[in-house]
């Protein structure tokens, strides 16, 4: 069975999810949905070693071979993007049971089972998959599943609104748009190259053919510039990156908070890899950042982002609203890493998609708890919660040092490599913005700890107590990763250096 | 819709060979034009429009939504049972060449389909067929239904 690996990845959670819908008794569904997701985290462990020892690793659908039949193809950048998201996935599910009787209404929680297999189904697919077409179907599982895992928090929802179906539609909108982008880049490069196979589609790119009379590569067509265009802005829609980030904020405040730290730390960050893969292995950096200026574009938009977005965290009430608007200016630190084309910069952002997984992961798994005792997700209702509630609060402010970005937390290692690679550039206003942003970000986490501790609770909030031990076991999981790889990060910065070489190496 | 006595009789009329032709486009799909989708939904016309003549609760009681739901569910299983088949039987995930020494003697007839491809493209269709006419119908349950459940 040790050659199917890549497809059983794949397939396990998608067996599992349809037998969801046809056991519905809700704790054997969570037995078999968690079953799942560890045993899937397990495969993801072997992949990567498997890798890392002897290379990239392909596998035939339906025994067709690559350029006309599906092809799986695992990297080192994939099989670690593979590696954080069934790892988050697996994490998170375990902390759902307690948070999701809360939240959801009971006679929905296999429905929010088997939706939660089917977008981790939908997340590692697009990670996996070499084919571009293939990419496009698995986005579409778990965009979908997406929408409906947002809609949940509609009924039984803390707070009682039914603002999820509201945000859950405008993020169905605007994710629908960016797909849609997404299958017309997809159908312009089909239509050039005659292959949906991204390895062979980056060579037919590059191969000379003679176009009314004269002679040119296939990229420099006006259609190849269309086409990257579409899927350019396409993929930014699908990682909000600013300013297409409007459906975020509401989308990550209105869902359960289960869903919003499965969301907020992997499906942005498996988007982001969509772009890497896009720029640096179908029509190669030197075409994105030197024929077309998508290198600067995305520094100015990244650097607007992550100024912009802190700001408006800052001025946030809402607790879940200001970690999402501090999730898209993480998502500015990604990209900006990626604008810099150098090992370093593109080691930063791949560091970074996994070192913020686990942040964002782990502060809105402790939302999640403070969500299941409070009922609110307000600043004013987390006065004085540092007492009431200690565990809870030590694992947000540990995550929330994580942000800012403070030596011995992951966070740490990733605006190091940031700010390596831009003074590596000589560029210094870079460097000392990407250090101004982890100012704002300790207003916004300040803000947060001086209410915890330094206020007194309002008297609503007496009774409140500890959230319970299965739920602060999943949040340190995560909190207390985001310390080990702060320390020791040969796993973390070593794969993410190995990855981001192999992108350039492939570049022509 | 009591009193529309000519929609009623036609309507009973046209949908057994609306549901036939909708079976028929699932199992010449291999043949011919069609497969698996085109049939789902042709069959979930037939049904919708009984529903539509004879009302909603006529229609959930010939096709009841929690039976539909786990159909869904039971299409997806197919399909994916399907895959699971052909890589038990040696091969990759719907590789169905290994169905042609799996299940039948391994001899390709003249003038004949292989039968293992033809086999593994059957039950995947069927999948989907199952799953698309499911579905089809649940949505239609579901916006015609939206005025009752308030």
């Amino acid at each position: 069975m040790e050659q199917h690996l890549p497809v059983l990845l794949i397939i396990t959670p998608l067996i599992a999810a349809p037998l969801c819908v046809l056991v519905r008794q809700r704790v054997a569904v969570f037995g078999l949905a968690l079953a799942v997701c560890w045993a899937v985290f397990a495969m993801a462990i072997m992949l990567l070693a498997r890798v890392l020892d002897s290379g990239e690793i392909t596998y035939q659908l339906g025994g067709w071979a690559a350029p006309w039949g599906i092809e799986y193809r695992i990297d080192t950048l994939s099989a670690f993007v593979l590696l954080f998201v069934s790892g988050i996935g697996a994490v998170v599910l375990s902390f759902a049971p307690h948070s999701i009787a809360r939240e959801i209404r009971k006679d929905q929680h296999y429905l929010f089972f088997t939706e939660y297999l089917l977008c981790l189904t939908g997340l590692l697919g697009i990670t996996i998959t070499g084919d571009l077409f293939n990419l496009f179907v698995f986005l579409e599982i778990s965009s979908l599943s997406a929408y409906a895992l947002i809609s949940l928090g509609a009924r039984g929802g803390v707070p009682k609104t039914r603002r999820a179906l509201i945000a859950a539609f405008h993020y169905l909108v605007m994710g629908t748009i960016g797909a849609t982008f997404i299958l017309i880049g997809i159908g312009l490069l089909y239509m050039m190259t005659g292959t949906l196979n991204m390895a062979d589609m980056a060579v037919r790119l590059r191969e000379t053919v003679e176009i009314n009379g004269s002679f040119k590569q296939v990229n420099e067509t006006r259609t190849v510039l269309v086409a990257f265009a579409f899927l350019s802005v396409g993929i930014s829609l699908k990682m909000a990156l600013f300013p297409l980030h409007m459906w975020l904020p509401n989308a990550y405040t209105y869902a359960p908070s289960v869903v919003t730290a499965f969301l907020a730390a992997t499906a942005t960050k498996v988007s982001v890899y969509i772009l890497l893969r896009l720029i640096f292995t179908i029509v190669g950096a030197g075409f994105a950042f030197e024929r077309l200026p998508l290198d600067t574009e995305l520094m100015v938009l990244s650097m607007i982002g992550i100024v912009v977005a802190s700001v408006t965290a800052i001025f946030q009430t809402n607790i879940k609203r200001m970690l999402a608007y501090s999730s898209v200016a993480q998502i500015g630190y990604i990209a900006l890493g990626i604008s810099f084309a150098s090992p370093d910069g593109l080691t930063g952002a791949i560091v970074h998609l996994f070192n913020h997984a686990l942040i964002k992961g782990g502060l809105f798994l402790a939302m999640g708890c403070l969500v299941l005792r409070l009922g609110s997700t307000e600043l004013d209702d987390m006065r004085g919660i540092g007492r009431r509630m200690p565990w809870t609060m030590f694992a947000w402010v540990v995550g929330g040092l994580g942000l800012i970005g403070v030596p011995t937390t992951a966070g740490f290692i990733s605006k190091w490599y940031l700010i390596s690679a831009a003074l590596e550039r000589g560029w210094w206003p870079v460097a000392v913005l990407v250090l101004l942003s982890s100012l704002l970000a300790v207003a916004y986490v300040w803000r947060v700890v001086e209410a915890a501790y330094f206020q007194d609770a309002p008297e609503q909030h007496a009774e409140v107590t500890e959230a319970p031990v299965v739920m602060l076991i999943p949040t340190y999981a995560l909190i207390g990763a985001t310390i080990v790889f702060g320390l020791w990060t040969s796993v973390s910065a070593g794969v993410a250096r190995q990855a981001a070489e192999l992108l350039l190496e492939v570049t022509p | 819709m009591k009193q529309h006595a000519i929609l009623r009789v036609t309507s009973k009329v046209l949908i057994p060979y609306i549901l036939l032709f909708a079976l028929y486009v699932q199992f010449h799909g291999d043949y011919g034009p069609g497969g698996g989708f085109q049939a789902g939904v042709i069959f979930a016309a037939g049904i919708i429009l009984y529903g539509l003549v004879f009302g909603l609760n006529a229609a959930r009681i010939i096709a009841p939504p929690s039976v539909l739901e786990r159909l869904i569910a039971l299409g997806v299983l197919i399909y994916t049972g399907t895959g699971v088949a052909t890589m038990l039987a040696g091969g990759n995930f719907l590789d169905y060449t290994v169905l042609q020494y799996g299940v039948f003697d391994g001899t390709v007839l003249a003038d004949h389909l292989p039968q293992g491809q033809h086999l593994g493209i059957l039950l995947v269709e069927l999948g989907v067929g199952i799953t698309v006419a499911a579905v089809m119908i649940l949505i239609f349950y579901s916006f015609a239904g939206r005025e009752r459940s308030r």
